[in-house]
């Protein structure tokens, strides 16, 4: 019986390194992609997922910088400022063996901006995609979108013929009552194709032996795991049953790096957490103080921006994994510079008290913090830090943590006086974050900004930004904006949050700022 | 006996509106579903037209008689979060929770009444004297805590088990088992124990204190007086006049080690529906928790009417009553 299973292990063996070099890694992360319909959600565990699967027309770096991938270059029409112009990358083949034409991109475009759609408001300026010839795409606009391309690098490319004869060209719905073939089923053109899924528990890709790119990926085979408890992630990491750790909470982070046989790689994640708070005339729900709002004096908010000890948090709560900002955007945004980013390196509680008394409110006032506690790193725990740092200057702060499902609804709704958030910025642009957070909330615009902070002069601006094509008249635009939002202390930014994955030291892997590590791009030490 | 078990199914169907009515009570405060369904990239109408067509604008009770209606008919919807049929869901993670709740239950069991009667027979020795203070910590330490413990010694330091998963499964005409493969059963011991020790530690004191308390009876003397074997009066008369709370007792802990299992299998991703609940939870995927809240409590429903029907079995005072009637 010995002999037997040695015969076959060895011939299994023999088998499995088929391949010159076969190369396995086990992922895990706290969970799993929803569905593996690319157009039906827009979430990042669920791109970070596709991406190995299927690809997008441009792409991010670790750096952050536009590259090519399905598409070899891009560029706005000559001759009308308003039409994109998409070179389709030749000699592509999906997984079935079907060749990837404009064709299929224009299908792709359409499907992921239509109705059903999780991804359409990325593409909410498109008035229609054309096929030019077999290998260029036409994307017409409303008006000249300079930033168009930033929007492409979650928006993949499926197979029209495929997705056709699968019936699958409507984009499932949640709520919907019908099963969809793409929710379960690919066919991509990445460099991994998909074996088997077993949503919750195990996901299992093979290499891609056709994939356009010339070098090929070290990685031959994934599995990828997801395990929801932190412990129990960082246990499998440390008995040796995976070999990858996505989500590793900061608390662990010291204690694996010292950990014989394990790398842990940080790097900062393209967002922002900030508080944002009230600031207009309207008494506060919250306060003691009922007849006016102690927010919409500016001293107040410069005194609660003084009162803070950023760097404190970080030590503290985040134990070192946060990089303390003094503005509301991540450094990998255009528009960032290190004067904006510029933060008082230790709390001034005497002066902030001079600005409350100065301000009327020598005594200070009560009001609520609303914080989720399951959103991001620590988030509560900040919150907290928050609580005793403006207890010091006498703003008697009652914490109100929820849910991130109960959270949000309070933002979206304006039902909140002061709150925690985090801002991920995908398009690499302040636009994104003066369009949400700063606008006054008026139709399209300001749909995270319960501040009731109102700017017309201010949102003329912000508006004029999504169809300038003069970059330089542009980018001087963001730096009136964002002075103007420093000046007016519309958002109190806290730090950017810090990513760390964890791994087995034979394995390289860099931190991507959008947390959407690519295993195609790991590297094996030896 | 055949009306008694009809008068028991109409009270569970009671029983099953009662939680159903209660749950969807709770799941508005649990938070708003389209919150985690919709990126930041979405705008305000977005929102409003996905709660439209969810039908989250309706009144409590017009969505509660919807949900009633087609869970009359077998149909509990689609998931929010993975978007597929919530009954398919729940069965495809339900073999993976009665596999690891049956394990746990049969350790409890077989352990919890070995060490019973041995604490009874023997009260005053030493080793009755350790598994009683053992006991108490099993009671009182909670399962979290036990699981991560176990975790820490028998997969990262020794490195002897697995730490989470369930290891290779065999499909058995659409029942995945994971008895059948080594992994399988290896991934299967930590986590049955994890879950077994509370009850197990509960069917030791409960053995041990019925037993104590039978022994002391007239009739047992009368037995010894007759001159009846040890092994007669303590296995044959003793033991099986415990047994009635003992069943009770174990019956319904069967139940909630099904329906609370959620602790362990979060502890160790056992892919049952336990983490398929809790997963839920955390985006406020109704369809699957108003499912899942329906199906454990069919399933005390049913523990109850059996455990009911054992009575009968070991009690004859009951049949005779019964009889009467």
């Amino acid at each position: 019986m010995r002999k037997l299973l040695i015969t076959a292990s060895v011939l299994a063996l023999g088998l499995a390194i088929m391949p010159a070099s076969a190369e396995t890694i086990r992922w895990a992360r706290n969970s799993d992609a929803l569905t593996l319909d690319p157009h039906s959600q827009n979430q990042g565990t669920t791109h970070t997922f596709s991406h190995h699967i299927y690809e997008t027309l441009v792409d991010r770096d670790v750096e952050g910088n536009l590259i090519p991938r399905l598409a070899t270059e891009w560029s706005v029409k000559e001759d009308d400022p308003t039409v994109w112009v998409f070179k389709v990358r030749e000699g592509v083949k999906f997984h079935d063996g079907a060749e990837l034409t404009a064709e299929d991109v224009v299908f792709s475009l359409d499907r992921a901006r239509s109705d059903k759609s999780n991804l359409k408001q990325l593409h909410s300026a498109v008035a229609s995609v054309t096929a030019v010839d077999d290998f260029t795409v036409e994307v017409k606009m409303t008006g000249p979108s300079p930033l168009y391309p930033n929007n492409l690098t979650n928006t993949f490319i499926m197979d029209k013929g495929w997705t056709e004869t699968n019936n699958a060209v409507e984009v499932q719905q949640a709520g919907s009552t019908d099963d969809n073939y793409a929710v379960r089923n690919t066919n991509g053109t990445g460099p991994y194709i998909l074996v088997s899924r077993d949503p919750d528990v195990r996901s299992v890709l093979k290499i891609n032996e056709n994939h356009w790119a010339e070098s090929k990926p070290a990685i031959t085979e994934i599995i990828y795991l997801p395990i929801a408890d932190n412990a129990t992630r960082i246990a499998a990491l440390l008995s040796g049953e995976v070999d990858l750790v996505q989500d590793v909470p900061v608390q662990d982070v010291e204690r694996l790096a010292g950990t014989a046989g394990i790398r842990v790689e940080t790097g900062p994640e393209n967002r922002i957490i900030y508080f944002g708070y009230r600031l207009g005339e309207e008494p506060l729900k919250s306060s003691n103080v009922t007849d006016k709002n102690p927010l919409a004096d500016s001293k107040v908010r410069e005194a609660m921006h003084l009162a803070i000890d950023r760097n404190a948090i970080k030590q503290v709560v985040m134990r070192g994994q946060a990089v303390p900002t003094g503005v509301a955007t991540p450094p990998f945004v255009n528009g960032w510079t290190p004067e904006l980013d510029a933060y008082p390196e230790k709390a001034d509680a005497a002066k902030a008290k001079e600005l409350l008394a100065e301000a009327g409110y020598p005594d200070g006032f009560t009001i609520t913090l609303d914080t989720p506690n399951n959103r991001y790193v620590n988030d509560e725990a900040i919150s907290q830090a928050i609580v005793g740092m403006l207890g010091q200057i006498g703003i008697k702060v009652t914490l109100a943590s929820r849910p991130v499902a109960q959270h949000s609804p309070l933002i979206q709704n304006a039902e909140t006086d002061f709150y925690l958030l985090g801002w991920g910025v995908p398009t690499f642009d302040s636009a994104y974050i003066f369009n949400d957070l700063v606008h006054t909330k008026e139709g399209q615009y300001g749909a995270y900004n319960p501040s009731g902070y109102s700017n017309p002069e201010l949102d003329k601006k912000i508006q004029s930004l999504a169809t300038e094509i003069d970059v330089e008249k542009r980018n001087a635009t963001i730096a009136e904006i964002w002075k103007t939002v420093q000046e007016d202390r519309v958002l109190l930014p806290i730090h950017n949050q810090v990513l760390a994955y964890a791994m087995k030291d034979k394995f390289t892997l860099a931190v991507h700022p959008e947390n959407q590590p690519r295993i195609y791009e790991v590297t094996i030490n030896d | 006996m055949l009306a008694f078990i009809l008068r028991r199914l109409a009270q569970s169907i009671i029983v099953m509106a009662v939680v159903a009515l209660i749950a969807f009570m709770l799941f508005r405060y649990v938070g708003d579903p389209v919150a985690s369904l919709l990126g930041q990239d979405s705008r305000l109408e977005d929102f409003e037209e996905l709660r439209e067509r969810l039908g989250l604008n309706d009144p409590f009770y017009v969505q509660f008689g919807r949900f009633i209606g087609n869970a009359l008919q077998g149909e509990f919807g689609i998931s929010y979060r993975l978007q597929q049929p919530v009954s398919e869901l729940i069965i495809s993670r339900l073999p993976a929770t009665i596999e690891l709740a049956f394990a746990s239950a049969t350790i409890a069991l077989v352990f919890g009444l070995t060490l019973g009667v041995f604490t009874a027979l023997k009260p005053r020795s030493f080793a009755s004297g350790v598994i009683m203070t053992l006991s108490l910590v099993g009671v009182s330490l909670p399962t979290f805590l036990i699981g991560i413990g176990l975790i820490y010694v028998f997969a990262v330091e020794l490195q002897w088990l697995p730490s989470f998963g369930r290891g290779e499964v065999v499909d058995i005409g659409g029942w995945r088992t994971g008895l059948l493969t080594e992994t399988g059963l290896r991934s299967l011991i930590l986590p049955a124990i994890t879950l077994s020790l509370f009850q197990l530690t509960l069917i030791m004191r409960l053995v041990r204190a019925e037993m104590l308390e039978v022994l002391r009876q007239d009739y047992i003397r009368f037995a010894r007086a007759r001159g009846l074997s040890k092994r007669a009066i303590n296995f044959g008369h003793a033991l099986k006049n415990t047994m009635v709370p003992v069943i009770t007792i174990t019956g319904l802990q069967l139940g909630s080690v099904i329906a609370f299992s959620i602790v362990t299998e979060t502890v160790f991703q056992w892919p049952g529906v336990g983490s398929l609940f809790i997963n839920s939870v955390q985006v406020v995927d109704v369809p699957v928790m108003a499912a899942y809240l329906m199906f454990i409590a069919f399933v005390f429903v049913v523990i109850n009417l059996i455990v009911d029907i054992l009575y009968f079995a070991v009690d004859p005072r009951l049949r005779v009553g019964a009889g009467r009637r």
